[in-house]
């Protein structure tokens, strides 16, 4: 057994301080023979500082494609010859799709828009799709829109949006390899203005951005330093046309190390299993995620690609008796 | 006809790969004239329209 874990069992269940980076980076490095006390451990820290249940969430893209910035992973970008096509979703098949996932027991909707930042045209759009959602739909909205002004933090806390997306992505020493049309510094200005303003921040990244296992743990300290209400880890499914498109998919036991070291790191965040897990960890590794640290879900499909039918989680979740989030205690 | 995930013609290569992944994307070319469809995901399903062929849905 690693010493590291020894430590980590200390420090972070007895005591719920998390990791530090140079920690992180022992985690992710351990022998695969250590893995499934690892697991173990970040579960138990999970179920100590978190608690059983499991927050359930949806998402949607409101506008899709066409974006003008160079995130090498994404197919939604306008720079690269991807074959993902410019659509904006009508606001009836939005409430619509929020109607679909809150009918899964989700409490959580994001709408999601492939943008620098949002314009007018994006801001009365979100304005009438939250109003119209609120008036017919029992479930806590969110956003994702890019950079933020100040006004338009202010205007979405107005609309009632409790939560912000923001995703780092990576780590800050890497960023410029993966995005070169805006900066890290940029992204963290957004987060620490939607902190200030009183909405829940979403922050968290993608793995197998060909970062380093060291660049994973500066990831990991990096967002702990951030404090975010909810991590959101993503591993990367390569998309055709991207710069990343021939990037070989992260194996399935170094993202579940870095699911527990994560978890090990931010003891009482919410960690959400988001995109990629369906082809980094099939369904075995999603149950060994959910038993590993993870304590939230995004269920039905992503934005330009499909998941898992909400039912195959629930299922699961049922298996393992992990109640589902209910709205109340959310509100 | 074409493959609705790469856009190149389905008798001509190997598209066992593409396949594979449509299982968990949506269609991008139109299976009929290989164009780039408007495709919108959400939760529970996609709609794929062709501005020739039509709209497909999951």
């Amino acid at each position: 057994m690693s010493e590291i874990l020894d430590r980590a069992r200390a420090q972070v269940l007895t005591d719920g301080v998390g990791l530090d980076e140079a920690q992180i980076l022992e985690v992710l490095r351990s022998p695969d023979d250590d893995l499934p006390e690892l697991l173990q451990l970040a579960h138990d820290v999970r179920m100590k500082w978190c608690g059983p249940e499991v927050e359930v969430e949806g998402i949607v893209s409101l506008k899709t494609g066409g974006c003008p910035e160079d995130c090498h992973f994404c197919s939604q970008s306008g720079l690269f010859a991807s074959p993902v096509r410019s659509v904006w979703l009508d606001i009836p098949s939005l409430v619509e799709a929020a109607k679909q996932t809150a009918a899964t027991g989700a409490t959580e909707f994001c709408i999601v828009a492939a943008v620098r930042g949002p314009d007018k045209r994006l801001m009365d759009q979100m304005r009438e799709g939250v109003k119209a959602i609120r008036a017919e739909v029992d479930i806590q909205v969110a956003a994702s829109l890019g950079m933020l002004s100040q006004e338009q933090v202010d205007d979405l806390v107005e609309m009632g949006v409790h939560r912000y997306n923001h995703n780092l992505e990576t780590c800050q020493s890497h960023f410029p390899n993966v995005v070169t049309t805006h900066t890290w510094e940029e992204r963290w200005g957004t987060l620490k203005m939607v902190r200030e303003s009183g909405m829940e921040v979403c922050c968290g990244g993608i793995l197998g951005l060909g970062e380093s296992l060291a660049q994973r743990a500066e990831f990991a300290a990096q967002l702990a330093q951030l404090d975010p209400h909810e991590v959101p880890m993503n591993f990367l499914n390569p998309r055709p046309g991207t710069p990343l498109g021939d990037q070989p998919v992260v194996e399935g036991k170094d993202a579940l190390r870095a699911i527990a070291a994560f978890r090990l790191a931010m003891p009482r965040t919410i960690l959400r299993f988001a995109g990629g897990r369906e082809i980094t960890l099939g369904d075995l590794g999603t149950r060994d995620g959910l038993l590993g640290g993870i304590n939230a879900v995004i269920v039905g499909n992503y934005l330009t690609t499909l998941g898992r039918p909400a039912t195959a989680d629930l299922e699961l979740l049922q298996d393992l008796k992990m109640p589902v989030k209910a709205l109340s205690a959310t509100i | 006809m074409f493959c609705d995930r790469c856009g190149e013609p389905a008798a001509q290569g190997d598209h066992r790969g593409c396949d594979a992944a449509r299982a968990l994307e949506p269609p991008r070319y139109c299976p009929d004239c290989r164009r780039r469809m408007k495709v919108q995901v959400v939760p529970t399903g996609w709609t794929a329209t062709c501005v020739e062929h039509g709209t497909r849905t999951s």
